[in-house]
């Protein structure tokens, strides 16, 4: 099926056939958080485990959800793992921004803008596997899809930081 | 049958192809990523229909010819539109046999309509200790509104439960309905199809001494209604669903009961009076018609009413079943055990809306398959997420069907659906 493979890169149905890190963690001392998709009903709950030195020790991932935002879940928690909370805020910057989306642009509310062309981005972020998803930008509505374990991620970091 | 198979498909009562020739934009084909020409199978009207030439051309004609606000200019095009707008109302009057015009209710939606009836009449009636009772495979937008009014008010809300077969679990109605004021249901499943015992439960609502109020967005297109019949004391749907326009919805309520409401909206339109100390309102339908009214809109309802009654709404409903029945027996044969339709397996006893789950293929991935073939169905929850909580799913692919669409379409779909299957093969 041409054009589909753009969005259907043979690694997002790896990921999304075989999830890296599904499963639960013990909380305390991991936060769980949950992210929803209002538009599909999908649910993600990401369990993380930060260490006292700000190192993401161990990630977990729960919920369902449709191929992208599981294979995308599935390779964050692959990257962000043994990474420091500063790196994976880096890596969820360099995500977003190959979604389109700019940190700065993105509401309170979690709407998502434009993207901004003028976007400066750390060189030194590696995406790596992650890059396989940039075609999903070709299909807007489903980019929101790409990002709900990023959005649900940055938003277990806020509550673990203000938990501490 | 399958995609070799050349056969023609069998008829149902309406001929799909010759009404498409009505609807200008199931006229245009989409290419796929692959190069290819595909005909626009639509199978979302339980969302949205689409609408025929006559509708576009009426409220084409009112803002071509006969636009101005309604009630008050005294000129010819303020006539004219006055009277488009005022007789849509006779003609939705007459489509539902309300015993009135002036129970008929302009709002912006369905949704508008069961928030004014739970703004208006329920602020007025429910109390703490009072009781709404509503079903689980409601849509939200008969369910929030009341949760609205509950958070307000400090009123109970129930539910009525579902089988495994998406009927009503109706065991326990009466102790459900006990000290109730107010039992809120869908006629039509958005979701599952599933007709409802819509006067067994109005009846049973009025043996408690609770109002019935029913959410008939999903029916009123698709089968006859007879409010009187119904016995119901509220009504709602929207036009959009009926191939009017969007913008445009319906409540229809007892008289007694809406001239005993509180007005919903303020402001021009629905006074008598208004001095620095206050207002007074005007007569239904006016009291609850607040600023200027979708007046084009009323009049491309009138046309797709006329288009309706053309085709005779029992003719409709056959065409529907028999088509239901197809893409059952059709999915079924082609698809077998990958595919799980939701809802009532008697085609009789549903609407024609099929929610389905294709093996653990998530349905936002059906539907982007199904987009490669030009077949176009709804992903996701339908805005019913405690009906879905029920059957465990967080999202279904769901193909609605109406009069414009055919056996070719549920081949189509059965065809990309295979595709789909075999594309996320594990």
């Amino acid at each position: 099926m041409a054009g589909l493979e753009d969005l259907y890169r043979e690694i997002i149905l790896d990921h999304y056939r075989s999830p890296r890190n599904k499963g639960e963690l013990e909380t305390p001392p991991a936060t769980r958080t949950e992210g929803f998709n209002p538009l599909c009903g999908d649910e993600i709950v990401v369990y993380v485990d930060v260490d006292d030195d700000g190192i993401v020790q161990d990630i977990k991932i729960g919920g369902q959800g449709c191929s992208i935002s599981q294979s995308s879940a599935s390779m964050m928690s692959a990257a962000v793992k043994g990474k420091s909370v500063e790196e994976a805020r880096k890596l969820t910057t360099a995500f977003k921004s190959l979604m389109s989306i700019h940190e700065a642009n993105v509401g309170g509310d979690g709407s998502e803008a434009e993207a901004d062309p003028d976007a400066e981005l750390d060189p030194s972020i590696k995406l790596g596997d992650l890059e396989a998803l940039q075609g999903v930008v070709k299909f807007p509505t489903r980019i929101k899809c790409a990002t709900l374990s990023w959005n649900t991620l940055s938003q277990a970091f806020d509550e673990a930081a203000a938990a501490n | 049958m399958t995609a070799a198979d050349d056969s023609p498909s069998p008829k149902t009562a309406l001929d799909g192809t010759a009404i498409r020739a009505d609807f200008p934009i199931l006229h245009q084909m989409q290419t796929g990523a692959d190069g290819e020409e595909r005909r626009v199978v639509f199978l979302d009207s339980a969302a949205s229909s689409q609408r025929p030439q006559q509708v576009i051309d009426a409220m084409d004609e009112i803002y071509t010819h006969s636009y101005a606000n309604v009630h008050r200019g005294v000129y010819q095009i303020a006539e004219r539109a006055t009277n488009a707008y005022e007789g849509a109302r006779t003609k939705v009057a007459s489509f539902i046999n309300a015993p009135s015009a002036n129970e008929v209710i302009f709002t912006k939606n369905a949704t508008e309509a069961i928030n004014l009836v739970a703004a208006s009449w329920g602020r007025a009636n429910l109390g703490p200790g009072d009781a709404v009772v509503l079903t689980m495979m409601e849509h939200h937008a008969n369910i929030v509104p009341w949760q609205m009014l509950a958070a307000e008010k400090g009123v109970e809300i129930r539910w009525i439960p579902v089988t495994d077969d998406g009927q009503l679990d109706l065991s326990e109605l009466d102790t459900l309905l006990d000290g109730a004021k107010m039992l809120a249901f869908t006629s039509m499943s958005n979701v599952l199809g599933t007709l409802t015992p819509v006067k067994e439960l109005v009846a049973a609502a009025h043996r408690h001494g609770a109002l019935a109020l029913v959410d008939a967005c999903q029916s009123v297109p698709h089968l006859p209604t007879d409010v009187v019949d119904m016995d119901a004391d509220f009504v709602a749907f929207s036009a959009h669903k009926m191939m009017g326009p969007s913008g445009l919805g319906v409540l229809w309520g007892r008289m007694e009961l809406l001239d005993a409401m509180p007005p919903f909206l303020g402001g021009g339109g629905m006074i008598l009076n208004v001095t620095t100390e206050g207002f007074t309102t005007d007569a239904v339908p006016a009291k609850f018609e607040a600023g200027t009214p979708p007046i084009a809109e009323a009049a491309g309802l009138s046309a797709a009413i006329d288009y309706l009654e053309n085709i005779g709404m029992d003719e409709v409903r056959r065409h529907e079943v028999e088509l239901t029945a197809y893409a059952m027996r059709t999915l079924t044969e082609r698809l077998g055990d990958d595919i799980r339709i939701f809802g009532p397996a008697e085609p009789a006893a549903r609407g024609g809306v099929l929610s389905i789950e294709l093996r653990d293929v998530h349905a936002h991935d059906v539907s982007q398959i199904l987009d490669e073939k030009a077949v176009c169905i709804r992903p996701g929850h339908h805005c019913a997420k405690p009906l879905m909580r029920h059957y465990g799913v967080a999202a279904t692919a769901r193909a609605s069907f109406y009069i414009y669409n055919d056996t070719d379409d549920v081949d189509a779909l059965a065809d990309a659906l295979v595709a789909a299957r075999d594309f996320f093969a594990l």
